[in-house]
């Protein structure tokens, strides 16, 4: 579950201190809930993104996440808690050196996972995603959608909890969308809590849900 | 085939970091190579300055020259009225102390030869009046100014010259130098692990985004940290080796040179026996091989820090 309580944000800190980036911002996400997450360039999409991916703490207010109050967690309670976290950024930030295969059994192998199931849990969905043959290729042999991919590829080989996509269409031709929508809304139906930040409208109408809209830093609307 | 590629794409030692780029095989090892064999020198001094100044104690302290001048002249001897000589009453009267441990009188030969390097080969045949020299070792606890006075009552003119006070200095000379030792070592260990932060922060501002990544997909610090930590205890532990190995037949050569002096015996400084040398360097033999396991230590926990530290910075 997902639950921000007037949650307000802001980048540096005394007098560095930029302008708030999220203004008292509430909503409540259930468990297995799916949220569209909408708004114009700036709005602050990406900040609530990396809140709810826990790369960043709320400034001030009150964000729990898969039940776990992020503002009073100790720095120890944190990485076990992003494991359960897919997420799909908008430049992919996968590792160059490593293959697609690699980047995929990336979570896996932190998790510890035994080397057998990985190699089973890579194959099965890089085939999902069409990239079997290109298992052993590094992502600069790789087209931005066949990145895009991969980069989805590794957000949900571990099964998470909570699944966040920032703009996970933007490189993706028209199949492929509809694919990876697909995809997402199975991983919903089987308990996955998802969220998709996009200003892309058409997809939106194409695959109506809840939206949460964001403007300047605070929420317009939720429903 | 499907499972034969999957196999083939996991690769042994797994580099998630990319880490054996960023902190490459070459500068590392080299600078803790130098500085293990730096360590390796400062070691060997200050060891040999301690076993210097132990021996120089146990041997020179305890020794004491006695000059007894004209000492075929005779003396009537007072407990029964017998004569003897000089040198044979002071003998008499070292043979009965306490305070005596052993005696004993330079022959002819040897003044001889304590001369030669003043009066040349004259020494030799020589017709000067020398005075008789006797050799003592005082037992432990021995008062040298008590001796002189029992010598100088029954053979006036006696002197009984004690080594102490230079025994003292030289003493003081050897600590110093091996706290110099010491001293080098501890600096050479802080450079080192100077040296491992400077080549960690590179590595961590070189690989920034992909520990990012791995911090953002759920790695903890201890994964992370353990990582670099690994990569460069190897190269430190592999510097160690290396600068060891170096000083092995620098520090055989060396102690080679010093045996005669550490032995106390006459011996050719290139005759000296291997397993002798062996003996001698003994404390150093045993410290060089823990030299590449403090230099691995000192890149580990110095690894671990640094990251663990800059990991702080990511919530």
């Amino acid at each position: 579950m997902i639950r921000l309580e007037r949650v307000g944000l802001q980048y540096g800190a005394g007098a560095t201190a930029g302008p708030d980036v999220l203004r008292d911002v509430s909503f409540v996400i259930p468990p297995g809930g799916f949220r569209w997450l909408q708004g114009p360039s700036g709005a602050g999409k990406s900040s609530l993104m990396r809140l709810l991916h826990l790369a960043i703490r709320p400034r001030s207010g009150k964000l729990t996440v898969l039940g776990t109050d992020i503002g009073a967690a100790s720095r120890a309670t944190l990485p076990p808690l992003r494991r359960r976290i897919g997420m799909v950024f908008q430049d992919f930030r996968l590792l160059m050196h490593l293959t697609a295969f690699d980047n995929v059994a990336l979570p896996l192998r932190i998790e510890g996972r035994p080397e057998g199931q990985i190699r089973a849990d890579v194959t099965e969905i890089l085939r999902w995603v069409g990239l079997a043959d290109k298992a052993g290729s590094r992502p600069a042999e790789m087209s931005g959608g066949e990145q895009q991919r991969v980069a989805i590829a590794r957000a949900v080989v571990g099964r998470p909890s909570l699944l966040l996509a920032d703009e996970p269409t933007g490189n993706l031709d028209d199949v492929q969308a509809v694919r990876l929508m697909r995809l997402l809304a199975e991983l919903n139906r089987l308990g996955t809590t998802v969220v998709v930040a996009t200003h892309n409208d058409a997809l939106v109408a194409r695959h109506p849900g809840p939206s949460l809209r964001l403007e300047s830093g605070r929420l317009v609307a939720d429903g | 085939m499907a499972e034969r590629t999957a196999r083939r794409l996991r690769p042994r030692g797994m580099d998630d970091l990319g880490l054996r780029r960023a902190l490459g095989d070459r500068m590392l090892p080299v600078l803790v190579a130098a500085m293990s064999f730096l360590a390796a020198l400062a070691l060997a001094g200050a060891v040999a300055a301690a076993s210097l100044a132990a021996h120089w104690q146990e041997g020179a302290a305890s020794s004491v020259t006695v000059q007894i001048p004209r000492p075929e002249i005779s003396l009537p001897r007072r407990a029964d009225g017998g004569e003897e000589t000089r040198l044979e009453a002071v003998q008499r009267i070292l043979r009965t102390s306490a305070d005596v441990a052993s005696a004993r009188v330079l022959t002819t030969r040897e003044l001889s030869d304590l001369l030669r390097p003043w009066l040349g080969v004259a020494a030799d045949n020589a017709s000067l009046p020398l005075p008789a020299v006797v050799e003592v070792h005082l037992a432990q606890g021995a008062d040298a100014d008590l001796l002189n006075l029992a010598l100088a009552d029954v053979a006036p003119g006696t002197l009984t010259e004690s080594h102490g006070l230079w025994v003292g200095r030289l003493s003081v000379l050897a600590q110093s130098l091996q706290a110099c030792g010491w001293l080098a070592l501890l600096l050479v260990a802080a450079i080192a692990a100077a040296v491992v932060m400077v080549a960690t922060r590179a590595g961590l501002a070189a690989r920034r985004e992909a520990i990012e990544i791995v911090h953002g997909l759920g790695a903890t610090d201890g994964d992370i940290a353990g990582r670099f930590a690994r990569r460069v205890t190897r190269l430190t532990f592999t510097g160690g080796l290396v600068g060891a190995l170096a000083a092995v037949p620098v520090l055989a050569a060396l102690i080679q040179m010093a045996a005669p002096f550490m032995s106390g015996q006459e011996a050719s400084v290139w005759s000296t026996d291997p397993l002798a040398v062996l003996a001698i360097g003994r404390p150093i033999w045993i410290a060089l091989p823990a030299m590449p396991v403090v230099a691995g230590a000192i890149g580990f926990l110095t690894a671990q820090g640094t990251v663990r530290r800059w990991l702080r910075k990511l919530p």
